[in-house]
């Protein structure tokens, strides 16, 4: 049988980009704590809804932990109290009854808030259009295998490319930077085979629209490590710092 | 140099020049530290102040005395542009933060420990390097029985002094030197003086802990097999050791002089 609690939301509101915006409480009651934080939130909104309100809006799409679409600042921490999960995969029993839950949005000057909790990551895409691709001519299919990988490369890229982009690294960092999101971009295709005709151009690119965008600098806290719901490791931002550093100190030529 | 000039003012370039200058810094530790136990020995200062006048006036090491104090000046004005830097990538802030679940102390508190061993080295330096440069400090003799091994020590009148000389004359060597060793001995008098010292060399520990293994993940120098050696030598030498034997420093000279 499920528990059930009652709790107190402190809510970000904010109608759009230019409103000022302002903390707002509502009660949230008699919560099964199975639910999940988005139902717990869905069940609040229900509620708004009946008494002509506006609902609370927030990010959220295949609320299976993979999308890397919702996102909150829950108690000060990104995706919530829990590591290594999305707040999707956030449930109930990890707050206590009678609790005041404090839910913002990312706050990151790249990620303006659309409305109240949802923010434009449109930032990170820019970045990744940048030179986080691949270019392929198309044809017939490749032979799988054809292209040999070391097995604990090929293991690393993928570690890396399991970056769902949630932004969660961002909102933890004290500076705001998007470090360890741009640097598991550019590793996952700096460590294949497959990603070596555009290495370097790649790595200066992306770390260019990065700084474009006025994501802050990493000083190496580790706070994204630990917040990453993917678990993307410090390595990565090490690997770009390395990546980018050869291609504008010894790879001028290679670069267009 | 277009290429040089986007390099380094790029988010990568100009952590790459904090990391840059802080392992310099880092480096100039040892020596310092290595040079200055001379103030343990019981010579009345000789080898102490041989080995300062050795430090101002060795060329090699006058230009790298110019590279340090441009590290120093440098480290700290970037420190302040990346910060404002950061401070603007989040014009608004959070109501709650929770910092401390996610990362340590010292890497979150590397502006303010910056700070605090800012002033210190200021004070360091007019106490000093000011002082020693602009012959505000004693002078001493030292004659020294080559037969016995003797010293005997004697302050000499700011007159009879014009540069550092050590010869021998009738077996006995003689060395006029700039007695900055009195003058640590007198400024060590000054509790607040030897308080502020421990309190900066505490807060250089907590800012090498950090700082120490940042340079090298942002040089991108980091390999599974070399990282725990890199913090080992973060953790143990640069946070623990160096700043104990600094500390030490002050302490010994205030409780035994």
């Amino acid at each position: 049988m499920s528990k059930h609690m009652n709790l107190t939301i402190k809510v970000w509101r904010q109608k759009n980009v230019q409103d000022k915006g302002g903390f707002k409480t509502y009660k949230a009651d008699n919560i099964a704590d199975d639910m999940s934080f988005l139902e717990m939130l869905d069940v609040v909104n229900e509620g708004l809804t009946k008494k002509g309100e506006d609902p609370i809006h927030f990010d959220h799409d295949c609320r299976e932990g993979i999308c890397g679409m919702c996102s909150l600042y829950i108690n000060g921490r990104p995706h919530g109290p829990k590591t290594a999960i999305t707040t999707c995969q956030l449930h109930m029993r990890s707050f206590n009854d009678g609790e005041t839950i404090t839910i913002e949005p990312w706050r990151s000057g790249a990620f303006p808030v659309i409305k109240d909790l949802a923010v434009d990551r449109t930032a990170f895409d820019r970045i990744q259009q940048a030179g986080g691709y691949v270019s392929v001519n198309t044809g017939g299919i490749p032979d799988a295998n054809e292209i040999p990988v070391p097995k604990p490369i090929a293991d690393e890229a993928f570690n890396s490319a399991t970056c769902i982009g949630c932004g969660a690294c961002v909102a933890a960092c004290k500076n705001g930077s998007a470090m360890l999101f741009v640097s598991a971009k550019i590793s996952q295709m700096a460590l294949l085979p497959q990603g070596q005709q555009e290495r370097y151009q790649r790595a200066q690119a992306m770390v260019n629209q990065m700084d474009t965008e006025g994501f802050g600098s990493c000083t190496n806290t580790g706070a994204c490590e630990v917040e990453c719901p993917k678990e993307i490791s410090l390595t990565n931002i090490a690997r770009m710092n390395r990546e980018y550093f050869t291609a504008k100190f010894f790879k001028e030529e290679e670069m267009h | 140099m277009g290429n040089f000039k986007s390099t380094f003012s790029s988010t990568l370039g100009k952590k790459l020049i904090m990391a840059l200058t802080g392992l310099f810094l880092c480096t100039f530790l040892i020596v310092h530290l290595v040079g200055n136990l001379q103030i343990f020995s019981h010579d009345g200062g000789k080898a102490f102040n041989e080995y300062s006048y050795f430090m101002t006036h060795f060329p090699p090491i006058k230009i790298i005395s110019y590279l340090l104090y441009a590290s120093i000046i440098i480290h700290a004005v970037y420190a302040l542009i990346l910060t404002l830097h950061n401070q603007k990538a989040r014009p608004v802030k959070y109501a709650v933060y929770e910092g401390g679940k996610n990362a340590s102390w010292s890497s979150r508190n590397m502006g303010i420990l910056g700070t605090v061993l800012l002033i210190f080295i200021v004070t360091h330096m007019a106490n000093f390097w000011f002082k020693y440069h602009n012959d505000m400090v004693p002078f001493v003799e030292y004659r020294t029985s080559l037969q016995t091994g003797e010293t005997t020590v004697k302050e000499i009148p700011a007159s009879e002094f014009r540069d550092f000389v050590k010869y021998v004359d009738n077996g006995v060597e003689i060395v006029r030197a700039k007695d900055l060793y009195q003058q640590v001995s007198y400024a060590f008098q000054n509790v607040w003086l030897v308080i502020l010292y421990v309190v900066a060399m505490a807060a250089m520990g907590f800012h090498l802990y950090h700082g120490f293994w940042s340079a090298f993940q942002t040089f991108g120098w980091d390999h599974k097999k070399y990282m725990p050696i890199v913090s080992f030598l973060g953790v143990w030498v640069f946070a623990v050791l160096i700043p104990l034997g600094f500390a030490a420093m002050p302490l010994y000279v205030y409780f035994t002089k």
